[in-house]
C-alpha cells in the first residue's frame, strides 16, 4: 500500500481558475477543518442549525446521523456548493472556503466523493484518473497536455491500489457499482488531497469489497485525513477512531463508536422516542 | 452492537442492488466474441484510414470540381454544372456550421438554438465589405449603397468605417461574433444557465437579433439585406473562375475545421469538454472550472459560424435577417442530430444530406419540405440516436 502521493507539504492551495499556487494548507494547530457556527437554511427549513465541527489532520472521522440530519448539506459547505447563512468555515488556519468556488476548493486540497457514484462514463477507467490528475488545470495548459511517464505510473498505481488495473481501458460505465466507488475514490487520489470528503463510500458494495475498503481507508488515515458518511454501523465501528453523530443540523454528540452508542440522547434519537 | 441503528436497512437493499449490475456487465462485457462480419460499402469507406479519406475528398474538392467546371465541355459526362458548383460551396458552408454546433451540442452538450445568429453576422460583415465594393454602379450611381440612397441617407454610419478595405472586414467576420458569444457566455455560462434555459435564451437572442435587422434605422438594409454585389477583392464575382476560387476556399476551410477539430476533441481537453457533458458536477470538484471551457468553446463555435457566414454570402450572392430567423438555427441542429452527434464527420454528412434533400424537395414538392423534415427529425431521433454516422460506427 505505497502511495507515492503529495503527503507532506507540496500540497498547493489557494488556487484559482484551475491554476495551482504555492501555499500549503497551515496545520499548524493539528485542525485541518473547522466549522463553527454553521447554518444554512432551504426555504424556511433548517440544513444546518449553527453546526461546529473540529477535524484534525491525519484523522478518519465518521459522521452518522438519520436522514436529514444535515450530512450531505455539511459537505457542500465544506466544498463550495452551498454557501452557508451564518457561520465559518476554515480549511487549516488560513483558507476561508466561504470565499472559494468549486474548482478553488478542490485545488486547495479538498476531495469529495458523491453519494451517488459520480465518474466520466463515457470515459475509460485510465481517462478518467487522467482527468482527475492533479495538474494545471486551466483551458491552455488542458489543450497542450501531455502525459509524460511519471504520471502515467502514478496512474497506474492508483489503478493497483484501486483494484481495476484489468479494467483501465474499459469505459467507466461498464463498471460495477462497487468498482465505480472505487473509481471515484482513485479519482480523489489522483488530485492528490489533504482532506477526503466521502459520502456513503460503501454503499452497494459487496461484503467483500466493503472489507477491502475498509482496509484502503485505514491505510489512507494518517497520510490523508477522512471524513466519511456512512449508514452502514458494522462498517462505521470498524474503521472510525472518532464518530460525530449529526441530528438536526447540529452535533448531537462526538466521541468513541463505544461512547456514541452509550450516549442518551443518541439512543433516543435513533431508536425511536 | 445493535444500539444504534438507523437506516442501514435501505443500505443494505442498495447493496443487493448494486451487486446485481456489477455482476451482468461483467459478463456482458468480457472480450467481444468472433463476430461474423459482412463488408458493407460504407465499412469499407469507414476502414480506410484517415489521411486517405481525407486525400480522397481534397482531391473530389479540389480538382475534380474546378476541372469539370472550367475545363470540361458541357456536353461531357466529366462536366460539373454551375449549379452543383454554388449547391457545393453552400452546402460546405452549411457543413462548416454543422461541425461548429457539434463541438458545443454533440461534445460539450450545449444544445444552442442560435447558431444562425453568429453564421448571419459573419455574413454581414463580409456583405458590407461586398456592397462598398459596388462602387458607384448601384441604381442610384451613388458612393452609398442603394439602401441608404432610398433611406435618404448622406453619409455612412460610423460602424461602416474602413470596411472598403478587404482585411478589416475578414477581421469583423471573426470578431464581432466572437466577442458576442464572449460576452453572451460568460454571462450564462456564469449564472450557470443550463439545458434548455439554455436554448430558449440564445432562440431569443437570435430572433431579437433579426427584428434589430429588420429595422431600416440599423443601417444594415432592413429587410432586404445586401444583394446585387458585383466583385470581390477586384474580380467580377459571378465569373466562373471567382466561384471555382470561392468554392476551393471553402473546401480547404471546411478540411482545416475538421482538422484543428479532431486535433481538438482528442486532446485533454477534449476529453475534459466530454466530462462537463457527462458530469458537470464531478469536473468541478475535479478542479476545473467549467466556465472556462465552456467559454472557450462556444466563443470557437461561434468564429467558425462566422467564418461559414462569410464565405455563404459571396457564393450565394444575397444576406438578409431572414438567416437569424430562428427555424434557421433549428435546422442547423437536426443537420447535426441526423449526422451524428459526437463524431467529427457525421454533422458534415448530415448537413450534406439535409441540404441536399432540401433543395431537391423544394423543387419537386415544395409544400411538403418542412414535414419532410420534421419527418427526418422524428425518424432519427428514434431509431438513430446516433445519426447517419451511427450506421457505421464500430460499437
Amino acid at each position: 500500500m505505497s502511495l507515492q502521493t503529495g503527503a507532506g507539504g507540496d500540497i498547493r492551495s489557494g488556487a484559482t481558475d484551475g491554476r495551482p499556487l504555492t501555499p500549503g494548507v497551515d496545520t499548524s494547530h493539528r485542525a485541518i477543518l473547522y466549522l463553527d457556527s454553521v447554518s444554512v437554511s432551504f426555504e424556511g427549513f433548517r440544513a444546518l442549525n449553527k453546526l461546529s465541527l473540529t477535524v484534525d489532520d491525519g484523522e478518519l472521522r465518521c459522521v452518522i446521523g438519520p436522514n436529514g440530519a444535515g450530512k450531505t448539506t455539511m459537505m457542500d459547505v465544506i466544498t463550495g456548493k452551498t454557501r452557508p447563512d451564518e457561520g465559518t468555515a476554515f480549511f487549516g488556519q488560513t483558507i476561508d472556503l466561504t470565499r472559494l468556488n468549486e474548482p478553488e476548493i478542490a485545488h486547495a486540497g479538498i476531495g469529495r466523493k458523491f453519494q451517488k457514484p459520480t465518474v466520466f462514463e463515457q470515459h475509460t477507467v485510465f481517462e478518467n484518473l487522467e482527468l482527475a490528475m492533479k495538474a494545471d488545470k486551466r483551458v491552455r495548459p488542458t489543450l497542450f497536455a501531455r502525459l509524460n511517464s511519471s504520471e502515467r505510473d502514478r496512474i497506474l498505481r492508483t489503478l493497483e491500489l484501486i483494484h481495476l488495473v484489468p479494467d483501465a481501458k474499459r469505459p467507466a460505465g461498464l463498471l460495477s457499482h462497487g468498482q465505480k466507488q472505487w473509481l471515484e475514490i482513485g479519482m480523489l487520489l489522483m488530485q492528490e488531497p489533504r482532506l477526503l470528503l466521502l459520502d456513503e463510500p460503501v454503499a452497494g458494495m459487496t461484503d467483500e469489497e466493503t472489507m477491502r475498503s475498509a482496509e484502503l481507508f485505514l491505510a489512507l488515515a494518517g497520510e490523508y485525513t477522512l471524513v466519511v458518511v456512512e449508514h452502514d454501523m458494522d462498517f462505521v465501528a470498524k474503521i472510525a477512531d472518532r464518530v460525530t453523530v449529526l441530528h438536526e443540523g447540529r452535533v448531537l454528540a462526538e466521541g468513541s463508536m463505544h461512547q456514541v452508542q452509550q450516549h442518551e440522547q443518541v439512543i433516543e434519537v435513533f431508536l425511536g422516542r | 452492537m445493535d444500539a444504534v441503528r438507523f437506516d442501514d436497512v435501505p443500505a443494505q437493499r442498495s447493496t443487493a442492488n448494486g451487486a446485481a449490475p456489477g455482476k451482468v456487465a461483467a459478463v456482458t462485457v468480457s472480450e467481444p466474441a468472433t463476430k461474423p462480419r459482412r463488408m458493407l460499402l460504407a465499412e469499407a469507406v469507414a476502414s480506410l484510414p484517415r489521411t486517405a479519406l481525407y486525400g480522397l475528398a481534397a482531391f473530389v474538392l479540389l480538382v475534380v470540381f474546378p476541372v469539370g467546371n472550367l475545363l470540361m465541355p458541357a456536353d461531357s459526362a466529366l462536366h460539373v454544372s454551375d449549379y452543383a458548383v454554388t449547391l457545393g460551396g453552400k452546402i460546405m458552408c452549411y457543413a462548416i456550421v454543422a461541425l461548429a454546433m457539434d463541438l458545443i451540442w454533440g461534445y460539450t452538450g450545449i444544445l444552442s438554438l442560435g447558431h444562425g445568429l453568429f453564421f448571419a453576422l459573419g455574413g454581414y460583415a463580409m456583405g458590407m465589405y461586398l456592397m462598398r465594393s459596388i462602387g458607384t454602379e448601384g441604381v442610384y450611381h451613388s458612393e452609398l449603397p442603394d439602401f441608404m440612397v432610398f433611406l435618404d441617407w448622406k453619409a455612412y454610419p460610423w460602424y461602416w468605417r474602413y470596411t472598403e478595405h478587404f482585411w478589416y472586414a475578414a477581421l469583423l467576420v471573426v470578431l464581432v461574433p466572437g466577442l458576442l458569444a464572449c460576452v453572451f457566455g460568460y454571462f450564462a455560462f456564469r449564472s450557470r444557465i443550463k439545458g434548455v434555459y439554455f436554448s430558449i435564451i440564445t432562440q431569443a437572442l437570435t430572433y431579437a437579433a433579426m427584428l434589430l435587422f429588420f429595422r431600416n434605422d440599423t443601417g444594415f438594409g432592413g429587410n432586404n439585406g445586401f444583394t446585387d454585389f458585383k466583385r470581390i477583392l477586384g474580380y467580377p464575382i459571378t465569373a466562373p473562375s471567382t466561384r471555382i476560387v470561392l468554392f476551393c476556399v471553402t473546401a480547404v476551410t471546411l478540411l482545416a475545421g475538421i482538422a484543428v477539430c479532431r486535433v481538438l476533441v482528442a486532446s485533454k481537453l477534449g476529453r475534459v469538454l466530454t466530462a462537463i457533458r457527462d458530469a458537470e458536477s464531478r469536473v468541478m470538484f475535479s478542479g476545473y472550472n467549467p466556465v472556462h471551457f465552456k467559454l472557450f468553446v462556444w466563443t470557437l463555435s461561434a468564429i467558425m459560424c462566422g467564418i461559414a457566414g462569410a464565405l455563404y454570402v459571396p457564393q450565394v450572392g444575397i444576406i438578409n435577417p431572414g438567416e437569424m430567423s430562428p427555424a434557421n438555427s433549428i435546422e442547423i441542429a437536426i443537420w447535426t442530430a441526423v449526422g451524428g452527434r459526437g463524431t467529427l464527420v457525421g454533422p458534415v454528412f448530415g448537413a450534406a444530406a439535409v441540404n441536399l434533400g432540401k433543395s431537391w424537395f423544394t423543387q419537386a414538392l415544395p409544400e411538403y419540405w418542412l414535414y419532410a423534415l420534421g419527418l427526418v427529425f422524428v425518424v432519427v431521433t428514434l431509431y438513430l440516436p446516433r445519426g447517419i454516422a451511427g450506421l457505421w460506427a464500430r460499437r
